[in-house]
């Protein structure tokens, strides 16, 4: 397939990589043939080729059964960020991050690799006191501009605490899915499948909400 | 197929040093003022959650000189590369918490607890969607009640859907509702307010029609948009209208939260400032939909921008700082 980023774009893109610190790893689950699959593959593989700390490693989402699991995949395209110690820090893609969501997927590989995140002292704390599981759900679309905002607050919470795990889901890519959570505006947050928020939410109402969870 | 939308900058480093100029807001009124601040030697930054501001829930933009339908997005693209061949530091990302003036200084607190420090401050908050302010519009938020066409448009591909509001923005955002929609309905409680060019092409899209001098008084559903009870003004009948969904586009509510402290605000929340952008408070100007001028437009945001950061270097002269 040729590439998917257009010259211009990959040349921003490659400058705004080049303040990355540690390498990070993107491993990628598909089957070659999903919908969408073909195109985030290709975005994957033109994004890793923009700098050498970026390493991405594909998985066959009905073979590689063992990294299904280890990663706890649920639905394809999908993929997995993990630091430069290999660590899952609980930061997941499903769908295709393009249109304002390559930002999120861009922000998350600079603070993967260690670019400060700027949440100031008293959100850290909180954060880190979380111990019990939270799954964030960040329901988005391609045409949103107010939802890479909310996907990239989902990730911070999750990189700053293992209990935390946290997933974009593209609404068009998934449309049975969003069926079923009842997704009509976006960004719509779901939070361990039961509490939501609407809207591009600062760290504090996203703390609050996990604080009301039993 | 799949377009690119890259807003995600450098991470700026931390400046300790005091500012001349800052624009608070990265919206055609923030943007344009730091360029021109930039542009009279003013040490300047530019300090927003996002670049754009509300360009970012349109599609196209056919009103701003030198552009004949342009895309949104674009034209940011246009806005951002201009102050970047400045060098003018762009920090976004960022909401700023709170404001203080101590003695001459302002003194920005940003959600991350770091503190900015500038000698004169625009104010280019903009607005944040109005809100209808009827029974159900709450309670179904995001359950069929929409602010953002561009965004939730997909949602409702082959659904009939109803947008409120009779301004430009209304009538663009029924355009590209209209390419998802099997049908779109305008409601609007009085005549329209768009320009004639807007309503002439609206004329020709088959699947929206539209109803005037009519009022929404309630958005009903159980647990999503099922109707909303309409009031024809000149029959004065209420009826229920069904609909899958309603976006509204009524305009904005001023973001002037963090100076209510600082600045005169009229009854509308509205920033009050002179023909040169100042406020009430010395060092402290305000450009584009915050303020309390009625046109809320991309060029008149840029040119109030401009207006003030001229004058802010006036005064930075004046007061020898
Ligand atoms: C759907 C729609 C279509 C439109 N179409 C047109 C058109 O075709 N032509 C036209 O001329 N006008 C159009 N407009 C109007 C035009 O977009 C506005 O008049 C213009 O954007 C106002 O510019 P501004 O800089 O004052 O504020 P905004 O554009 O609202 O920008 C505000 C900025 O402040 C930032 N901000 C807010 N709060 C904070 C905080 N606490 N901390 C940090 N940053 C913050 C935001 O992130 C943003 O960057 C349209 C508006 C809408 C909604």
């Amino acid at each position: 397939m040729p590439k998917l980023l257009p010259a211009e774009v990959s040349e921003q893109i490659r400058s705004l990589l080049e303040s990355m610190i540690d390498p990070v790893s993107i491993i990628y689950f598909t089957d070659h043939k999903c919908s969408s699959c073909l195109e985030t593959g290709q975005l994957l593989e033109d994004i890793a080729g923009l700098n050498n700390k970026i390493s991405l490693v594909v998985k066959d989402f009905a073979k590689d059964i063992d990294a299904v699991k280890q990663y706890d995949i649920r639905r394809i395209p999908g993929f997995v960020i993990l630091d430069h110690e290999q660590k899952d820090r609980g930061v997941r893609f499903s769908g295709i991050p393009a249109g304002h969501e390559i930002n999120s997927f861009l922000s998350a590989l600079l603070e993967m690799s260690g670019v400060d995140s700027e949440l100031n002292a008293d959100i850290l704390a909180r954060i880190k006191k979380i111990a019990k599981p939270i799954d964030i759900k960040v329901f988005v679309t391609l045409s949103c501009p107010h939802c890479p905002g909310a996907v990239q607050t989902a990730h911070r919470l999750a990189m700053q605490n293992p209990f935390i795990r946290s997933e974009m889901i593209e609404a068009q890519t998934f449309q049975e899915m969003s069926r079923v959570y009842k997704v009509s505006g976006v960004p719509k947050i779901v939070i361990n499948d039961k509490y939501e928020l609407l809207g591009d939410q600062p760290p504090e109402s996203f703390l609050d909400l996990i604080d009301k969870i039993a | 197929m799949f377009h690119f939308t890259v807003e995600t900058k450098k991470p700026s480093p931390v400046d300790e040093a005091v500012y001349d100029f800052i624009a608070l807001g990265g919206g055609p009124a923030g943007l344009n003022g730091a360029l021109y601040a930039k542009r009279k030697g003013l040490r300047t930054a530019v300090l927003a959650y996002d670049l754009g501001g509300q360009l970012k829930n349109t599609s196209s933009v056919d009103n701003y000189l030198g552009f004949d339908n342009i895309d949104a997005g674009q034209l940011i693209d246009r806005f951002v590369s201009h102050l970047g061949s400045l060098d003018v530091p762009l920090i976004t990302s960022v909401r700023v918490a709170a404001i203080e003036k101590q003695g001459d200084l302002f003194h920005l607190r940003l959600d991350s607890g770091r503190v900015i420090k500038t000698k004169t401050l625009l104010a280019a908050l903009g607005g944040s969607p109005r809100k209808l302010d009827v029974p159900g519009e709450e309670r179904l938020g995001g359950k069929g009640v929409s602010y953002c066409a561009t965004c939730d448009a997909p949602f409702f591909k082959d659904k009939h859907v109803v947008v409120a509001g009779g301004g430009n923005s209304a009538v663009e955002s029924a355009m590209d509702l209209a390419k998802w929609a099997s049908h779109v309905t305008i409601i609007h409680r009085s005549k329209f307010r768009a320009d004639q060019t807007l309503l002439d092409k609206l004329d020709k899209i088959a699947n929206i029609d539209v109803r005037l001098e009519t009022q929404i008084l309630e958005i009903l559903g159980s647990d999503h948009v099922e109707a909303v009870m309409i009031k024809d003004k000149r029959t004065e009948t209420v009826s229920s209208f069904p609909a899958d969904g309603i976006f509204i586009e009524i305009g904005t509510i001023p973001n002037t939260a963090l100076f209510i402290e600082l600045a005169h605000l009229n009854e509308s929340k509205e920033i009050i400032v002179d023909g040169f952008q100042q406020t009430s408070l010395e060092g402290l100007y305000a450009a584009g939909d915050i303020t309390a001028q009625p046109y809320r437009q991309i060029i008149i945001a840029a040119a109030e921008g401009a207006k003030a950061a001229l004058s802010a270097s006036n005064y930075l002269n004046k007061k020898g700082l």
